[in-house]
């Protein structure tokens, strides 16, 4: 094992796992790119319906906020199994990734319903450019969920497993950085996307 | 046989046939010579699955030059088929196909790896780590690169090669207009390279940023470090635009989304946009890097440090802003109008300020310099005037109502060539002989090598300065033959023969490797330039471990090497201990084919296997997700007896 510095938190305390958090912040800026490129592209789009609908003709105000509700929350939640983890309760942070998880697959359950709507409303992903963009935009989002959420539980069999040492609280520490980023994004396509559309 | 029908070429013509059998008695006869002399092991353990930045690089190297031969070839028969009027070499159909490979192996297949190799061979060495701060992601970085180079290739011979330029614009890009899979080859071997260059860009940024020796503030980075950092943001910030362009792209062709469809909304020139707004810092990932390897050429060459260091490092920076503020100016002339294109006029001309401030502070480190002309500084010498001709007919081309004359004719093309070839292709063949030393132990001869570049230089000004002029006269680029009233003959011909000459200048490079390769000596020690820089502080050749005892350089300057000779400042203080080192992997190579695998089937919609190389790409993700790898000890007693050798043979 290498070197354990007691002074800092537990996620930081090898030179090793300082060095991931730094590449991961790194990486968090080529994803903002991303999605800021997928945003652009967007709004150049959006009003290029061709014969396909609308924004404001498909968007439904419900399942929108229950998905919001959902991972807002489990935002919330992976704030509170990191600070668990602080705190060195292996129990709690347990806790509160699986609640995280279980949020996130709720969201994803509800995105699915979501698409499917879009489908049957005559709003498929070949419809026009406006519903390329919106259900790319989307599911690259959702994409990221459910990577996220295989992550996620890999990453707690191992503190199950391993219990909390520099190494897993590594992962779970660079795994919430993930899970706030990705709620962050949610936040610009429920504003821009969603909001902006239904008005 | 229907199935087997989709992988037959759409176009075949005599020479493709010719390669398919090249292709095939050469690989045989590979997996034949490794076999027979049982080296597979030695290349999986040694190479495959190495974690050795300094082996990672030569592996992009070899691949830099091996798709420069293939690009070359292209370059030879696009001339060839010009050098004469209504020659029937090429058809229209076969000339479209080698320009676009042409441009993308050139710059995506060649000219990034070439400084792949650097940023991987010198970074850790310049700032006096131990390795990458990622050396399995590394490894990874390496095989995408690898498997979407080779996938690339594979359209040559399987399914068609691309066929809309290496800009690929829509709507011709699109399955109306570009019916082969050659297009899929181009969105998704590309999409895999690529993501293998944005992990390389965040391992290099952490690297350099979390990993520099004790000492070694961010203003006392050697150059071609600095360059190196800043062309890995430009690749973190313009990269991802490209994975979305290249994503929607695909999907356009295999899915039928409208993205930049004629119809349905979809709008074509978004696809422009997105493709300029990586392309153009992408011209700056290249040329940054060339920048940094000529300022450590043109500093150990002129016997003095670099001049105006600082402004060095400030103009790279404002350049690095200034990259993505100048897209538009690649399609002046589709239509966005006066105000737009003036202001992008103004961005593309400002861009002039900081190159030409870095032009300024070489010739001012070569006067008064005691300027030696070895081959690398001889390469830097002729970059600078071509490089400034180059710069300035960019400017020329940068005045928008100027472009509508010069857009898409041959005097944009020789603009281009202007600054890639004495800019970029220079500084890797510069400083490929630079540290080829460093890397082989022994020196690239001399006499061959200073030829090589005046033969180079004269086959570059008769191949391009002939563009300039029928550019001017109105000749098209991607045009596959003229007629001689024209008036285009005379000069195309010389064309070809400058670009022969150049071919004529690869060879004897090729030639001088071989030759030093049988003639050098091999006892040059670890110094054979009399150079500056950290990177030269290491044995020769460099032991796994970089350095046995970390430098500080808290007392040196950005020449640590030099000071440490000529100051006598000491910069290896302390005892030799054990040394962390990260263990070999083969998992990132197995990924790496379930890349290739999802590749080639999504190319030909081939979706069941898609999908099972889609689960080895997760599987090995999920597997490293559990793997423990805590890599191993050196002993210090084994790192002590490896210095000793060094010692005895005298090397320091
Ligand atoms: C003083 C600096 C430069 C200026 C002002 C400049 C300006 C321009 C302009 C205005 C164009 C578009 C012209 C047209 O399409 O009509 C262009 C094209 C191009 N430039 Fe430059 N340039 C500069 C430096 C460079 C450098 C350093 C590189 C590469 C290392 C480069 C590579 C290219 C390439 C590859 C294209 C065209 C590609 C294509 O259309 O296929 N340029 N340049
Ligand atoms: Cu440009």
């Amino acid at each position: 094992m290498a070197k354990v510095d007691h002074s800092v938190p537990l996620e930081y305390s090898t030179e090793e796992n300082d060095l991931k958090i730094f590449g991961f912040w790194v990486f968090l800026g080529a994803e903002i790119m991303l999605f800021g490129t997928l945003f652009a592209a967007y709004f150049t789009l959006v009003d290029r319906t061709g014969s396909g609908p609308s924004g404001a003709e498909i968007f439904e105000i419900t399942p929108v906020l229950a998905e919001t509700f959902l991972l807002l929350t489990s935002s919330f939640t992976i704030g509170l199994a990191i600070h668990a983890m602080r705190l060195g309760s292996k129990k709690a942070t347990l806790t509160f990734m699986g609640i995280t998880l279980a949020l996130g697959l709720a969201f994803l359950s509800v995105e699915i319903y979501e698409f499917l709507h879009y489908v049957h409303v005559g709003a498929g992903i070949t419809v026009s450019a406006f519903t390329s963009i919106l259900l790319t935009t989307l599911g690259t989002h959702g994409l990221h969920v459910t990577v996220g959420f295989f992550w996620g539980l890999f990453i707690m069999i191992q503190i199950a497993k391993r219990g909390l040492n520099p190494e897993t609280a590594n992962k779970s520490f660079i795994f919430s950085l993930y899970w706030h980023f990705l709620d962050v994004v949610w936040i610009f396509i429920f504003s821009f996307i969603y909001l902006k559309g239904m008005m | 046989m229907e199935f087997f029908e989709r992988f037959m070429i759409p176009h075949p013509s005599f020479l493709i046939y010719v390669s398919m059998v090249l292709i095939v008695l050469v690989s045989i006869a590979l997996v034949g010579v490794i076999t027979y002399f049982k080296l597979w092991g030695y290349l999986w353990r040694e190479w495959i699955t190495t974690v050795d930045h300094k082996k990672i690089g030569i592996m992009y190297l070899l691949m830099a030059l091996l798709m420069l031969f293939r690009g070359g070839v292209d370059a030879i028969m696009l001339r060839y088929q010009l050098s004469m009027p209504e020659n029937t070499f090429l058809d229209a159909q076969h000339y479209n196909e080698v320009f676009t490979t042409h441009g993308v192996v050139m710059i995506l297949f060649m000219a990034m790896p070439f400084i792949t190799f650097f940023f991987n061979f010198l970074v850790p060495l310049q700032i006096g780590a131990r390795d990458v701060a990622f050396p399995r992601l590394n490894n990874l970085s390496f095989w995408l690169f690898f498997m979407g180079a080779m996938l690339f290739n594979l359209s040559f011979v399987v399914g068609g090669s691309p066929d809309a330029g290496w800009t690929s614009y829509f709507p011709l890009a699109d399955v109306e207009f570009s019916k082969s899979v050659g297009t899929n080859y181009y969105m998704i071997a590309i999409q895999i390279a690529g993501i293998g260059t944005l992990m390389t860009g965040i391992n290099f940024i952490t690297t350099i940023m979390k990993m520099r020796a004790p000492g070694m503030t961010l203003f006392k980075m050697p150059m071609f470090t600095w360059s190196a950092l800043i062309a890995n943001l430009i690749v973190v910030f313009a990269f991802p635009v490209l994975t979305v362009a290249l994503a929607m792209g695909a999907m356009d062709r295999l899915f039928d989304t409208q993205f930049f469809a004629i119809g349905n909304g979809g709008m074509d020139m978004l696809w422009a946009n997105l493709f300029w707004v990586w392309g153009h810092p992408e011209v700056y990932i290249l040329i940054l890097p060339a920048f940094g390897i000529f300022s450590e050429i043109i500093s150990t060459f002129s016997r003095r440090n670099l001049y105006g260091y600082n402004s060095m490092v400030w103009s790279m920076i404002v350049i690095s802003v200034f990259a993505f503020t100048v897209w538009t100016h690649h399609f002046f002339t589709m239509g966005q109008g006066a105000f737009t294109n003036s202001i992008f006029s103004i961005t593309t001309m400002a861009i002039a300020i900081p190159t030409g401030v870095k032009i300024f502070n070489w010739m001012f480190t070569l006067y008064k310099g005691k300027i030696e002309f070895t081959t690398p500084m001889l390469y830097a010498v002729h970059f600078i005037p071509l490089f400034t001709l180059g710069g300035v007919t960019g400017v020329m081309l940068a005045m928008s109502a100027a472009d509508y004359q010069y857009h898409n004719t041959m005097f944009l093309v020789a603009h281009f060539h202007n600054v890639i070839i004495p800019g970029v292709v220079y500084a890797m063949l510069a400083g490929l002989t630079f540290y080829w030393p460093k890397m082989f132990g022994f020196m690239l001869n001399e006499k061959i090598g200073k030829a090589t570049v005046w033969v180079m230089s004269t086959g570059f000004l008769l191949a391009f300065m002939p563009m300039y002029i029928t550019g001017l006269d109105g000749q098209a680029r991607r045009m596959y033959t003229y007629s001689e009233s024209t008036g285009f003959t005379t000069l195309n011909m010389v064309s070809f023969v400058g670009a022969g000459i150049m071919a004529v200048s690869f060879i004897m490079l090729v030639w001088n490797i071989w030759y030093s390769f049988k003639n050098s000596p091999r006892n040059i020690g670890s110094d054979p330039w009399n150079a500056r820089g950290l990177e030269w502080a290491t044995h020769t050749p460099i032991p796994a471990y970089n350095f046995a005892i970390t430098p500080d350089i808290t007392d040196s300057t950005s020449e640590a090497f030099w000071d440490m000779k000529h100051k006598g400042t000491e910069i290896f203080k302390g005892d030799i201990k054990k040394i962390h080192m990260p263990n070999y992997s083969g998992v990132p190579f197995i990924m790496s084919c379930g890349f290739f695998l999802l590749g080639f089937s999504l190319i030909f919609s081939m979706w069941i296997p898609a999908i099972v190389g889609l689960i080895v790409v997760l599987a090995c993700m999920a597997y490293r997700s559990f793997e423990k790898d805590h890599g191993y000890y050196i002993p210090e007693e084994e790192v002590k007896a490896t210095e000793k050798q060094y010692e005895k043979r005298g090397a320091k």
